[in-house]
C-alpha cells in the first residue's frame, strides 16, 4: 500500500506510521535500559560482546557519524562566517537573500496553512468513518513522499507549463502559475502534503469516536464537536505535523527548483538562492543562507524530540 | 547432578536480592522454589544458570565451581517464563539449536542431529510440528517445545522459570502432571521457580520457600504445609487464620483473655496464633478456647465455611472457618472453637 | 468528505494524471528510444547503481550504529542519536553545498583526500557519499526500535544452549532484524534513487559518467523536451512502486512469522 507500512515494527503507533521520507520519521531516544543493572565483565555477561569488539563498534559509529552527518552541518557554519561576522550579516542583509526569505515564509505560511486545514480534515475522514476507497485515500495522501521531489515539480510543468495542457490557455488569459509564486505553492503543498494528516491519522484512530458520541449525544454540535473534543485531544499530535511541514516547506528544493524558473528577487527561495550564489562563487552568502536553513533543521529537531516526549506521555496505556 | 549453592549475596543497589543464600539439591530431585515476587528465586536460578552473578558466594554443579564458567559453558537448560524461543526458526531448528552451535570438535553430523530432534520432539510428543514456526503454536505447545530445546543440549541439570506462568488454568494443571511425570522418565536434576503453592506441592519432591532474598524453609510437600517453619511460610502456604496474641510463660492470652492452650514453647511477649481453617473444632459455646457468634455459612462439597465474628472483640475480629458437614450450622449460632493444630511465632518487630 | 477528495484531486490525482496521459502520448517505440538512449540509461545506471550501493554501505554501518546506541553506554550518546536524524532534517540543498564544500579539493576531508589520490567531488564518488548521508536515519530509524525491543531472553537462551557470542548475534539476533534491516534498506534505497538537492552539487553532472536520472529530467525539461522528462520520470516512478510493492510483501512475510506483540 505504501512505504510507510515498511515501519511498521516499529514501537509506537505513531512512529510506526512515520512517513518514509523526510525528517518525520521519529528519533525515538532508547527508553529501554537493556543492559543489567550491575557491571560485569564481558566474560560473564551472556549478553555483551568482549571489550574490544564494543570499542570497535563505538568506533566507527562515533566516526561514521562524524564524518557524513556533523561535520556537513559544522562546515554550513564554518563557511558561514569565514569571512567574518560582518561579511555574514552583510551577505543577509543584501536585497536577494531579503526577498528570498520573504518568498520562503510566505510559502511556508501558504502551503502550511492550507495542509493543516486539508490535512485534519482529511485525518478526520480516515480515522473516524468506515467507507469505500479508504486505502486508496491513505495511498494517495502518501504518494508524495515515495515521489523523487523532481518529479514532484514535473508533474505541474506538465500541466501548467509552455507545452503543458493547460499552458495555452493560461498565456491566452496571461495568467502567471509556472516559474511564480503559485506554481512554486503548488509544488511546496504536493511535497509537504502527507505530513499533516501521517501525524494526525494514528492519533485518531487511537483516540475512536466514543468521546465524539458522548458530546453530540449530550447536545453539542457537529462543530463544537470538533472544536471542543477532537482539537483538544490532537493538539500536540497537530502541532508536530505542522512542524514537519513547515520544515520541509521552507528547504524544499527539487521540486521547486523545477517549477520556480530562478528569476532572482522574485521566484527564488532561499535553499534556490543557496544553489545560485553556490555556483557563482559566492560562498559566504550561499552559505550564510544555508546556515539560516540549517539552524531551521536544528530547531525543529529539538522541537521534534520536546513534541515526542509529550506525545509519548500523551499516549493513553491500553485499558481494555 | 548434584547442585550446591553457598552463602551467595545479591545486591541491586540497595536491594538485597540474596541474603546469603545456601542450598544443596540431589541428584534427580526435582525442586521447587517457591516465593512472592521479589523473593528472590528468580534471580537464584539465573545465578545458576550463569545468566546472574552473585556478589559473593559459590555455585558448584557436580562438585565442580560453576562461577568460574559462563552460561554457555555449564551445559544447563534453561527454559524461560515466555518460553523465549527464536521466532524466526521452526521449531524443529529450535530445538536443533543448541547442537548446531557445538563447537566444530563435538558437534554431531547432519543425521545424528536430525534424529537426535525428532527423539525430542516424540518425548514432548509435538513431532507433528516440525516444520511450524513458534508463531503458530499455543501456549502449551511453545512450553514443551522449549523444554525439548533445553533437553536437547543433554543438561547436566534443568532449570524452568515459572514454566507455566503464562497459561491458562486448565492448560496450567495438564502441564503440571506431565512435567511431574517427565522427570520421572528422564530424571535430570530439575529446579523451577513458582509463586504459585500449589504448583510447588503438587509438582515438587521438595519445595523451598523464600521470602526477602532468604530462605525460609526447605522441606516436602508435606513438611512445609504441615510444618511451617516460620510466620511467613504458615501464611504464605495454605490459607490461615492469623490472630494476635500475648504469651508468658506457657499461657497465651487473646485481647487479654486467656485461651487454655499450651505456648509450645513460644518466647513471652507478643506473638501471632497461626491455626488452618480446617483445624479449627467447632463445639458447643463454652467448651473451647475460643468463642463467636456465626454470622454466614456457606455449604459446599464436604465442608461448610462459616464466618465467626470472636466475643469479646466487640465483633471487630471475624474469622472464616472450615468445619465438615456433620452437624449444620447456623447463623446467629453461637460456638465454640478449639484450635486443633496450631503454631505460635513471635511477632516480628 | 467531498471537500477532501476534491483538494486531493487538485493537488495530487491530477498532476498525476497528466504525468500518465503524457506518457500515453508516446508511442512505444519513442518510449523505449528515449529510454535507451545512450544518456538516459547511463543515469538510470548511474542512479540506480550508486544507491543500491550506498543503502549496502548504510545496511551496515546502519547496523553498527543502531547496536552502538541501543547496547552500548559512551559519552555523547544520546547527542549521537539526535544526529542521526540531521539527514531527515536538513534542507537537501544546504547538505549539498555543504557536502561539496566538505569534499571539494581544498575541503576539510576533500584536501587530505586528494593527497591520497582520491577525488570525491564531482565524481561518481561524490554522489555515493550524498546519497549515503541521505540515507543513514532511514536504516537506523527502521531498526533501532525493533533492536531496543528484542526480548533479551532470547539471547540468554541462546547463551544457556552453548551459542558463543557470534553465534549469537549472527544467528539469533540479526536474523530476527532481517525485516527490519531490509525495509530500512529499501526505504534508504528509494530514497537514493529519487533524491536531487544533496546529490547535484557534488555529482559534476557530466553526462554519462556523473549524471543522476533526477537531473536529467531537469536538463529535459528545461530544454522544453517534456516527453524526454515524462519518459524518464515514468521509469523511475515505476521503480520506486516495485520497491514498495517488495517492501510490502517483506512486510507480510515477516509478520506471518513474527507476529507483533
Amino acid at each position: 500500500m505504501s512505504m510507510q507500512t515498511g515501519l511498521a515494527t516499529s514501537t509506537t503507533r505513531l512512529r510506526s506510521y512515520a512517513p518514509a521520507t523526510d525528517v518525520s520519521v521519529a528519533a525515538p531516544a532508547p527508553r529501554l535500559e537493556i543492559a543489567r543493572a550491575t557491571p560485569v565483565t564481558a566474560h560473564r555477561n551472556p549478553r555483551t560482546e568482549p571489550g574490544p569488539v564494543r570499542f570497535i563498534i563505538i568506533a566507527l559509529a562515533i566516526t561514521f557519524l562524524s564524518v557524513f552527518v556533523v561535520l556537513p552541518l559544522v562546515v554550513v557554519f564554518a563557511s558561514a562566517f569565514s569571512k567574518g561576522v560582518v561579511a555574514y550579516f552583510a551577505a543577509l542583509a543584501e536585497p536577494e537573500a531579503l526577498a528570498a526569505i520573504k518568498l520562503t515564509l510566505l510559502i511556508a505560511a501558504i502551503s502550511v496553512t492550507l495542509n493543516l486545514v486539508f490535512g485534519v480534515v482529511a485525518a478526520w475522514a480516515i480515522s473516524k468513518f468506515e467507507f469505500a476507497g479508504k486505502t486508496f485515500l491513505i495511498t494517495l495522501i502518501d504518494l508524495p513522499f515515495s515521489v523523487s521531489p523532481v518529479i514532484s515539480g514535473l508533474v505541474y510543468v506538465l500541466l501548467f507549463g509552455a507545452q503543458g495542457y493547460f499552458g495555452p490557455w493560461l498565456q491566452a488569459h496571461d495568467v502567471h502559475i509556472l516559474f511564480a509564486v503559485p506554481g512554486i505553492a503548488l509544488a511546496t503543498i504536493f511535497v509537504t502534503f502527507p505530513f499533516v494528516a501521517r501525524a494526525l491519522i494514528p492519533l485518531m484512530q487511537e483516540q475512536g469516536t466514543q468521546e465524539e458520541e458522548a458530546a453530540i449525544s449530550l447536545g453539542a454540535s457537529g462543530l463544537q464537536t470538533f472544536f471542543r473534543v477532537t482539537l483538544p485531544n490532537i493538539k500536540w499530535g497537530l502541532l508536530y505535523g505542522v512542524l514537519l511541514c513547515n520544515a520541509r516547506a521552507m528547504g524544499e528544493f527539487g521540486a521547486v527548483s523545477v517549477v520556480s524558473g530562478h528569476i532572482r528577487g522574485e521566484t527564488n527561495t532561499m535553499p534556490l538562492l543557496v544553489e545560485i550564489l553556490y555556483n557563482e562563487y559566492q560562498f559566504v552568502a550561499s552559505f550564510a543562507i544555508a546556515s539560516l536553513l540549517a539552524m531551521l533543521a536544528l530547531i525543529t529537531l529539538v522541537a521534534k524530540t520536546i513534541l515526542e516526549q509529550r506525545l509519548d506521555e500523551a499516549e493513553v496505556p491500553d485499558g481494555d | 547432578m548434584a547442585i550446591e549453592v553457598k552463602n551467595i549475596v545479591k545486591r541491586f543497589g540497595s536491594f538485597a536480592a540474596l541474603d546469603n543464600v545456601d542450598l544443596k539439591v540431589a541428584d534427580g530431585e526435582l525442586l521447587a522454589l517457591l516465593g512472592p515476587s521479589g523473593s528472590g528465586k528468580t534471580t537464584l536460578l539465573r545465578i545458576i544458570a550463569g545468566l546472574d552473578w552473585p556478589d559473593s558466594g559459590e555455585v558448584a554443579i557436580d562438585g565442580e565451581n560453576a562461577l568460574s564458567r559462563g552460561a554457555s559453558e555449564r551445559q544447563v537448560g534453561f527454559v524461560f517464563q515466555h518460553y523465549a524461543l527464536f521466532r524466526h526458526m521452526t521449531v524443529f531448528e529450535n530445538v536443533a539449536f543448541g547442537l548446531r552451535v557445538q563447537p566444530r570438535a563435538i558437534r554431531k553430523d547432519e543425521a545424528t542431529i536430525r534424529a537426535r530432534v525428532k527423539n525430542l520432539l516424540d518425548l514432548v510428543q509435538l513431532d507433528w510440528l516440525a516444520n511450524r514456526y513458534p508463531s503458530q503454536l499455543s501456549g502449551g505447545q511453545r512450553q514443551r517445545i522449549a523444554l525439548a530445546r533445553a533437553l536437547a543440549i543433554e543438561p547436566r541439570i534443568l532449570l524452568l522459570d515459572e514454566p507455566f506462568g503464562a497459561l491458562d488454568a486448565k492448560v496450567r494443571k495438564e502441564l503440571r502432571q506431565w512435567l511431574r511425570s517427565l522427570h520421572n522418565e528422564i530424571h535430570v536434576t530439575s529446579i523451577f521457580v513458582t509463586h504459585d503453592q500449589e504448583e510447588a506441592l503438587e509438582v515438587a519432591n521438595r519445595v523451598v520457600v523464600m521470602d526477602k532474598g532468604k530462605i525460609e524453609q526447605i522441606g516436602s510437600p508435606g513438611d512445609v504445609y504441615d510444618n511451617p517453619a516460620t510466620a511467613f511460610v504458615h501464611g504464605f502456604i495454605g490459607e490461615s487464620i492469623v490472630l494476635p496474641v500475648d504469651v508468658a510463660g506457657d499461657a497465651v492470652r487473646l485481647d487479654g483473655r486467656p485461651l487454655n492452650i499450651p505456648a509450645l514453647g513460644a518466647a513471652s511477649g507478643a506473638a501471632k496464633l497461626f491455626v488452618r481453617r480446617h483445624d479449627m473444632a467447632v463445639g458447643p459455646a463454652g467448651t473451647g478456647a475460643l468463642e463467636g457468634a456465626i454470622r454466614h455459612v456457606r455449604s459446599f462439597g464436604p465442608i461448610q465455611r462459616a464466618e465467626v465474628a470472636l466475643s469479646g472483640s466487640e465483633g471487630k475480629t471475624v474469622i472464616e472457618i472450615d468445619a465438615p458437614r456433620d452437624r449444620e450450622l447456623q447463623a446467629g449460632e453461637i460456638v465454640s472453637l478449639q484450635p486443633r493444630r496450631y503454631r505460635i511465632f513471635a511477632a516480628q518487630e | 468528505m467531498g471537500l477532501t477528495l476534491t483538494w486531493l484531486s487538485v493537488i495530487i490525482l491530477i498532476p498525476l494524471g497528466a504525468l500518465f496521459l503524457k506518457t500515453f502520448e508516446l508511442s512505444l517505440d519513442q518510449f523505449w528510444g528515449i529510454v535507451t538512449s545512450r544518456r538516459t540509461l547511463n543515469a538510470l545506471k548511474i542512479s540506480f547503481g550508486l544507491s543500491f550501493a550506498a543503502a549496502c554501505v548504510n545496511l551496515v554501518m546502519g547496523t553498527i550504529i543502531v547496536w552502538a546506541l541501543v547496547r552500548y553506554r559512551f559519552p555523547g550518546r544520546r547527542l549521537f542519536d539526535a544526529v542521526v536524524d540531521i539527514p531527515f532534517a536538513l534542507p537537501t540543498a544546504v547538505a549539498g553545498v555543504a557536502l561539496t564544500q566538505l569534499f571539494a579539493q581544498k575541503g576539510w576531508l576533500g584536501a587530505p583526500l586528494a593527497e591520497l589520490g582520491i577525488k570525491v567531488a564531482f565524481t561518481p564518488i561524490g554522489i555515493f557519499i550524498a546519497m549515503i548521508f541521505i540515507g543513514i536515519p532511514f536504516v537506523v530509524r527502521t531498526v533501532q526500535p525493533v533492536l531496543i525491543d528484542l526480548d533479551p531472553e532470547i539471547e540468554e537462551a541462546a547463551a544457556s544452549l552453548g551459542a558463543n557470542r557470534w553465534h549469537t548475534v549472527f544467528r539469533v539476533i540479526l536474523p530476527s532484524l532481517i525485516p527490519a534491516l531490509l525495509t530500512g534498506f529499501a526505504l534508504a534505497f528509494a530514497r537514493a534513487i529519487g533524491e536531487y538537492g544533496s546529490v547535484i552539487f557534488i555529482a559534476g553532472n557530466l553526462p554519462n559518467v556523473s549524471e543522476i536520472a533526477p537531473l536529467l529530467i531537469v536538463i529535459r525539461l528545461s530544454e522544453f523536451r517534456y516527453a524526454d522528462a515524462t519518459a524518464i520520470a515514468v521509469v523511475m516512478l515505476v521503480a520506486s512502486f516495485l520497491i514498495i510493492l517488495l517492501i510490502n510483501r517483506l512486510q507480510r512475510w515477516a509478520q506471518a512469522r513474527i507476529p507483533v506483540h
